[in-house]
């Protein structure tokens, strides 16, 4: 067997693709404008621009084939089966696509007169319904961007109480040691510092550790639920309880609640407030990293402080309150505009065609999926804890003891499969993890095929061939990069005539 | 080397007359992996013991390096942040991080030895 | 259900291999007080064809941009998306991949981040730009965090050129922490002394270029002043087409340059999601929020891309990250750099000089009215204008609404406590407006000033 290479660099299908700014032509444009005229200078402030840019000048065949090119570098849930846990990386329903460009949603400024975007008011306002029905909470702020930002807006408005209520000296969080770094992060944020609370060995956070930390400096309870071995914390209600005793409140990171719509409210949990990942639950696309939504729902505590804007229901219709009105004590805003509207198109079109039943059966095919590849493959990999997972199976890297493989060789030989790996090395609490993640929308045949690979790997592996993990992924458009050199130097731009 | 003193979080220091000079032990940069990055503390900064004074990063993992004793920074160590994989090749030696007029030389005797701090990784494993 | 594989009778199999009853015994460690054993009391799924209608009847409800003379800017801006962009965008290998963390399959999102950076850089006269944020908003607070931390100074200097929301979002962040934010009063036209106020615990001036009235200016003392003082400036491009005009903001002594980058490539959408660009010298980019492509080499020696510094990041550095940011607005990049790509230095030149000529002919053409004045001196694509001491303008957007005339935005939209600002209505001019649009317009307000 000899692999020969080819003149162009290309391998079929595989085909190189320039930086555009080694493409350029100059002369060559991609949009047809009409000529501007002659400017008038004296309205420029005397600040006109003189250099050039260094942008390349492309015509629309360049352009379309340049990106066509690089998508096709790339994997997608579109391309095949994508288990990164923690990440939910389920099917994007293109009628959500469809419906999220109708012109009379899609064309809309955010500073139309309110009479003439009811509609879109309605759409927001729909989806909070949903979110607060679904959790059983009275309140919830859309307009945080994402997870993290919606743990920030969370944690704002716990602070917000705390100041009110003459108690801003609690300033300390508590967070379990698996928490994804984004919780200490978010918690820093508002001023606070970060007390790690550890786990028992089942995975599940120590009560009576937890505890023994309360006292009156603490804030909240920063809790992951189902946790981030992907496991529901069965003493939640007595964690609660003991927060709540402690006059703490208790934040409910809700990266998870995919496991648990419609199968459990988190209301009944005690939980004070949550965000919710619209991109992973409500399966708006990930997109390469973005953009995603993180409303946060909160309880009556809490529900005054949330930021501005929202919608109300008044006289003339729905109202998007943007500034002062009584009663209500916003701790601020978040962020320009009204939330991330056109992800609540996407998840709202992705609620309403599942319906009650549809998200219910959702989340427990995912937690169905998830038991049954720990199921099939804890006889062959080290499942880190016993009983049944929610909606992924986390494995740590015992049964690559002495084989020389790691866990990074081994997801790297998942590519040359045809798989995008699980989630790696986190949650830091086991060694050497891998998280795996299927959720709801992957048939039984997908499942079995990736348990018959995985299970192939595995006595690969443990047959000794060490050397053949280390070289993996052998089939892709570029092999294993080097990470230390991109740090050491880091080249973060093209410039002209320094890359090749 | 016997004269080495080690701290529980992997730095070293070598004291000669009333400097010290710093560093992160072999086993630490082992732990890291790669270095591609190093801060190194200013000229003249005051550190009390535990201090943070130095920044090492591996691609994957960015630690503090803590001040093992009280002092006054005399000056860091420009070759490795120039070059940041000296760490790798030579923790225990010329990659030092930085060196310290101790103000408090009582402070070594609560630091381990060789044998001590050896017998602290066995503990580790 | 369209969206779920699983059959009864493959859920049954399963639940034999896994040794389980049924689902609800998955479901063992959630506590019995908490468990649902039916579905919620909401509406049952739907199809495509019905879910489609709620959604065509919510959008009809809507006037929008495109069925109405529009001339709203205030941060968001329409323009003409070109319409191979939205194809490319919804490549499922974009469109459906996560965050690039396997590089070797995700090729495809670092190049276009490596070239985005570049072409952000470019823009805006700077060193280096992150991989996205979420917003402008969001960006300029981060910002001024990151101004604080590189000066180890508290106080930032917030001019009242800034956009109201990027105000008061900056003013939130800094809330609780040990941070001070310093808000200037709206400044319609042009007149603040930031010179002045600078000082030696200043962190960091934030000033928006065009300002939120339209007004554009030199920027060249002021940095003088931060940077004799040992503070940064940090500028803030709210209409990133302006950069193809006017001198870049790194070319006038900028430290951080952010801007809100929704005019190029992505709709309106009504204001999300947007996209946070970000901007900074080579110095600094240690202190830098957000993610970076960076570019190395394979083991068989070709160019590539990955995620790197990632030390800086949550994921690693966690409560001593620069930012707690994790997903950002990667396909909104995405969209900016196809769109940036499309246009090339000669078109974002030219739609940057089609922009200011449509704002000049609306001025030329709002002469016409009556007590009318044009605010700002200088501007790019948008201008304050006063109505005369007795006119409301939130009333006369209310008016011109109710004929189908999208005419900007009241300043006491956002001002609703600056009895000076009630006459004041701001106006913006792109590509996309037709000379009869502004007849309409002009015909409009001669009707009710």
């Amino acid at each position: 067997m000899s692999e020969t290479n080819s003149i162009s660099g290309n391998k079929g299908l595989q085909i190189e693709e320039k930086l555009i700014f080694e493409l350029g032509n100059p002369g060559c444009i991609g949009v047809d404008l009409p000529e501007p005229g002659p400017v008038d200078l004296d309205r420029m402030g005397g600040v006109r621009k003189r250099e050039p840019f260094g942008l390349p000048d492309l015509s629309e065949p360049q352009v379309v084939r340049h990106y066509t090119r690089l998508s096709q570098k790339n994997y997608g849930i579109d391309t095949g089966f994508y288990p990164l846990g923690s990440c939910t990386m389920k099917h994007n329903p293109r009628l959500s696509e469809k419906v999220a460009r109708l012109p009379g949603l899609a064309d809309l400024h955010p500073f139309q007169p309110q009479k003439t975007v009811q509609g879109a008011l309605e759409v927001i306002d729909g989806l909070a319904h949903w979110l607060k029905e679904l959790t059983g909470m009275p309140a919830v702020a859309m307009s945080p961007a994402a997870g993290a930002h919606g743990e920030w807006c969370g944690l704002m408005a716990i602070r917000s109480a705390h100041e009110d209520k003459g108690e801003g000296h609690r300033r300390r969080v508590l967070v379990p040691e698996s928490a994804h770094g984004t919780n200490p992060a978010s918690a820093a944020m508002c001023g606070y510092t970060v007390d790690p609370i550890p786990a028992k060995d089942n995975g599940r956070v120590d009560l009576d550790a937890l505890k023994a930390k309360l006292g009156p400096d603490v804030a909240c309870l920063m809790l992951t639920n189902p946790n981030t071995c992907g496991l529901f914390e069965s003493e939640i209600i007595e964690i609660a309880k003991a927060i709540h005793g402690a006059g703490a409140y208790f934040y409910c990171d809700g990266a998870n609640f995919n496991a648990i719509v419609g199968r459990v409210k988190v209301a009944d949990l005690g939980i004070d407030c949550m965000h919710i990942n619209l991109h992973k639950t409500f399966s708006t696309p990930h997109g390469g990293g973005g953009p995603g939504a993180g409303p946060t729902v909160l309880s009556d505590a809490l529900a005054d402080y949330a930021p501005v804007p929202y919608v109300v229901h008044g006289k003339n219709g729905l109202e998007l309150v943007e500034g002062p009105r009584e009663g209500a004590k916003p701790f601020g805003r978040v962020k320009g505009y009204h939330g991330q509207f056109g992800v609540f198109v996407r998840a709202l079109a992705y609620i309403l065609s599942m319906g009650s039943d549809g998200l219910r059966q959702a989340s427990s095919d995912a937690v169905l999926n998830a038991n049954y590849l720990q199921a099939r493959l804890s006889d062959v990999l080290s499942a880190s804890f016993e009983g049944p997972c929610m909606h992924e199976a986390l494995f740590d890297d015992r049964f690559l003891k002495d084989s020389g493989v790691t866990t990074l060789d081994f997801a790297k030989a998942l590519i040359d499969e045809g798989y995008h790996p699980m989630t790696m090395y986190f949650p830091l609490v086991v060694h050497g993890a891998l998280l795996m993640e299927p959720t709801e929308t992957e048939s039984k045949d997908t499942l079995d095929q990736f348990i018959a690979v995985v299970r192939g790997l595995a006595a690969k592996a443990k047959a000794g061939a060490a050397e053949e993990f280390k070289s993996a992924p052998r089939n892709t458009p570029r092999r294993r990069l080097d990470e230390t050199l991109a740090a050491r130097t880091p080249v973060l731009r093209w410039k002209a005539g320094s890359n090749q | 080397m016997s004269d080495m003193r080690f701290t529980k979080d992997h730095e070293w220091i070598k004291v000669e007359g009333d400097t010290g000079t710093v560093g992160i032990s072999d086993y630490a940069q082992h732990a890291l992996g790669d270095v591609v990055f190093v801060e190194v503390p200013e000229p003249g900064r005051k550190l009390a013991k535990g201090d943070e004074a130095a920044v090492v990063e591996s691609v994957k993992a960015a630690s503090e390096v803590y001040s093992p004793v009280s002092g006054t920074v005399i000056k860091g160590n420009a070759a490795i942040v120039d070059q940041p994989g000296l760490v790798n090749e030579a923790a225990e030696g010329g990659a030092w991080f930085f060196t310290i007029k101790l103000s408090n030389a009582a402070e070594l005797s609560e630091l381990m030895d060789r044998a001590a701090y050896d017998a602290y990784l066995k503990t580790l494993e | 259900m369209r969206y779920l594989p699983l059959t009864d009778s493959d859920r049954r199999a399963m639940l034999a291999d896994i040794g389980a009853k049924d689902v609800d015994a998955l479901f063992k460690d959630v506590p019995a007080a908490a468990r649902l054993t039916e579905a919620l009391p909401l509406p049952r799924h739907q199809g495509e064809l019905e879910v489609e209608r709620a959604f065509t009847r919510m959008a009809g409800k809507n006037l929008s941009a495109g069925c109405a003379p529009f001339f709203i800017g205030a941060g968001v801006y329409r323009h003409h998306i070109p319409a191979a962009l939205d194809q490319l965008l919804m490549r499922g290998e974009f469109l459906t991949a996560y965050t690039p963390y396997q590089p070797e399959v995700s090729q495809g999102t670092l190049q276009v981040l490596f070239e985005f950076q570049t072409q952000v850089a470019m823009i805006t006269g700077m060193d280096v730009a992150n991989a996205s944020m979420y917003d402008g908003a969001t960006a300029c607070a981060e910002a001024a965090v990151m101004a604080c931390r590189v000066t180890k100074r508290n106080k930032v200097l917030l001019s009242g050129s800034l956009h109201p929301h990027y105000a008061e979002t900056t003013e939130t962040s800094l809330r609780y922490t040990e941070m001070e934010a310093e808000l200037l009063p709206p400044d319609p036209l042009g007149f603040e002394d930031l010179l002045g106020r600078v000082d030696s615990q200043t962190a960091c001036v934030i000033v928006q270029n065009p300002g939120f009235f339209g007004g554009v200016r030199d920027l060249r003392s002021l940095a003088a002043i931060c940077h004799e003082a040992g503070a940064l400036l940090v500028v803030l491009v709210a209409e990133p087409t302006s950069l193809g005009l006017f001198e870049s903001p790194g070319a006038m002594g900028a430290d951080i340059v952010v801007c809100e980058g929704q005019s190029l490539g992505m709709g309106m959408n009504f204001g999300g999601p947007g996209l946070g660009l970000f901007a900074t010298r080579d110095k600094f980019v240690r202190q830098m929020p957000g993610r970076l492509a960076g570019q190395t080499v394979d083991v068989d020696g070709k160019r590539g891309w990955v995620l790197t510094l990632s030390t800086r990041e949550q994921h690693i550095r966690r409560e001593k990250a620069t930012s707690n940011i994790c997903t950002n607005s990667g396909l909104c990049a995405l969209a900016f750099s196809i769109h940036l790509t499309l246009l090339g230095g000669t078109g974002f030149a030219k739609l940057a000089e089609l922009n200011h000529a449509k704002a000049v002919q609306l001025e030329q053409k709002l002469s016409k009215v009556k007590g009318l004045r044009v605010l700002p001196q200088s501007y790019y694509n948008e201008f304050a204008v006063h109505l005369g001491d007795e006119v409301k303008a939130a009333e006369v957007v209310d008016a011109l609404a109710d004929k189908g005339i999208l005419a900007g935005v009241a300043a006491s939209r956002f001002y609703p406590t600056w009895p000076e600002l009630a006459p004041v209505l701001i106006l913006a001019a792109t590509e996309t407006n037709t000379e009869d649009d502004m007849d309409r317009l002009v015909a409009a307000l001669k009707e009710v000033v």
